[in-house]
């Protein structure tokens, strides 16, 4: 059983656990090149493709892996820690990251990585995430009634489509495919 | 034409193919789902530092706040796993640039910016994403990556809002990118 569903996840065990799989994290970021903002806002200019083509890679890869995991009976993927949807704050939410993100040419995860190589302007970003985060609780008793707009509980795109689990995962699959097909062929022709 | 981005100093080595990269962040991906039963996350440690900081100056406000308040009812909110996993982001970032010669303190930045503009804008985008992380409950790693991969709704509807915000909003800044 794993870690959070045994209840262990917050102990010094699940605290090592959680750091080595944040070196993996951070390495792989820093060998994708996002250490670099110039690296990742260029995807929003369309003048660089690595965004989109690690982020569905990864997620493709283990939206996969659980299902094949769970098909052989190797692991319970519903063991896994799901976050509920609330449409309202997570598409308003979305937006606004966005924009912070083009903006600022981080996000928390590549700022940490950034930081790391030395970016001054990744660690003026992180800080300023801080005192973002800080605003946001000062203003909940205003912010906090959007939680319960959109509110539906853990729901997934199986559920929404009507599809089962293993085809809901082949068509993501199939749909970055397509994408880096599209990405290889039309925007990183010379 | 378009030649994906490389680093500019001639001692660093390249960047590493995407589709392999990305397959190594997914392995991750799998392997906290298996061994931890949550995925990765990055915004929940700074907002639980910030919090913290914040605690030394007005406890009662902090614990009294229905948003952050609730991490201190066990305890430091920093004895935390996304705590020690942001420290290891920090760390394996760290010695993936340092083997690849890839550490060198600089402000980057397009050329149409001054590094004086590149970091008031670095703060703005900074702020708005401190924000929005706590709004969504999660940034790139924590709803798109992490909930994107467990197929869940609200989490796709995260990631596709974050894109279009960033298109929506690119051309304003083009010039803090591209020349």
């Amino acid at each position: 059983m794993n870690l959070f569903a045994s209840g262990a996840l917050e102990t010094p065990f699940g605290w090592i656990v959680a750091l080595l799989v944040g070196l993996a994290f951070g390495f792989w970021l820093e060998r994708a090149g996002f250490g670099s903002s110039r690296k990742l806002a260029a995807v929003f200019y369309l003048r660089d493709f690595a965004v989109v083509q690690v982020m569905f890679t990864a997620l493709a890869t283990a939206a996969l892996g659980l299902v094949a995991l769970d098909v052989a009976g190797l692991f319970d993927a519903s063991r896994v820690y799901r976050m509920e949807t609330l449409l309202a704050p997570q598409i308003l939410g979305g937006l606004i990251f966005g924009v912070g993100f083009v903006a600022g040419g981080w996000c928390p995860g590549t700022a940490l990585v950034g930081a790391a190589s030395g970016k001054i302007d990744a660690l003026a970003f992180l800080l300023a995430t801080l005192i973002g985060s800080l605003v946001y609780a000062a203003f909940w008793p205003q912010l906090s009634g959007l939680q319960s707009v959109g509110a539906c509980g853990v729901v997934t795109l199986p559920e929404i489509f009507h599809l089962s689990t293993g085809v809901t995962a082949a068509l993501v699959v199939a749909m970055a495919l397509v994408m880096f097909m599209a990405i290889q062929r039309f925007a990183l022709r010379r | 034409m378009n030649e994906p981005l490389q680093p500019t100093s001639p001692r660093a080595q390249r960047y590493w193919n995407p589709y392999v990269a990305g397959f190594g962040l997914g392995l991750t991906l799998l392997i906290s789902f298996v061994a931890l039963g949550v995925g990765l996350g990055a915004s929940g440690s700074g907002a639980r530092l910030a919090a913290s900081a914040a605690h030394t100056v007005a406890p009662e406000a902090v614990e009294a706040n229905g948003s952050i308040g609730p991490w201190f009812e066990g305890g430091s909110p920093l004895a935390y796993y996304l705590v020690f996993m942001s420290l290891g982001t920090l760390l394996g970032g760290f010695v993936s640039a340092l083997f690849a010669r890839r550490v060198s303190v600089a402000v980057e930045r397009g050329s149409g910016v001054t590094p004086h503009t590149r970091l008031l804008l670095a703060l703005a985008g900074g702020l708005l994403v401190g924000f929005a992380s706590r709004m969504a409950g999660g940034c790139t790693s924590g709803q798109a990556l992490t909930g994107g991969a467990l197929l869940l709704g609200g989490s796709w509807a995260f990631l596709v809002a974050l894109f279009a915000g960033g298109f929506l909003v690119a051309p304003l800044v083009r010039k803090e990118w591209i020349a």
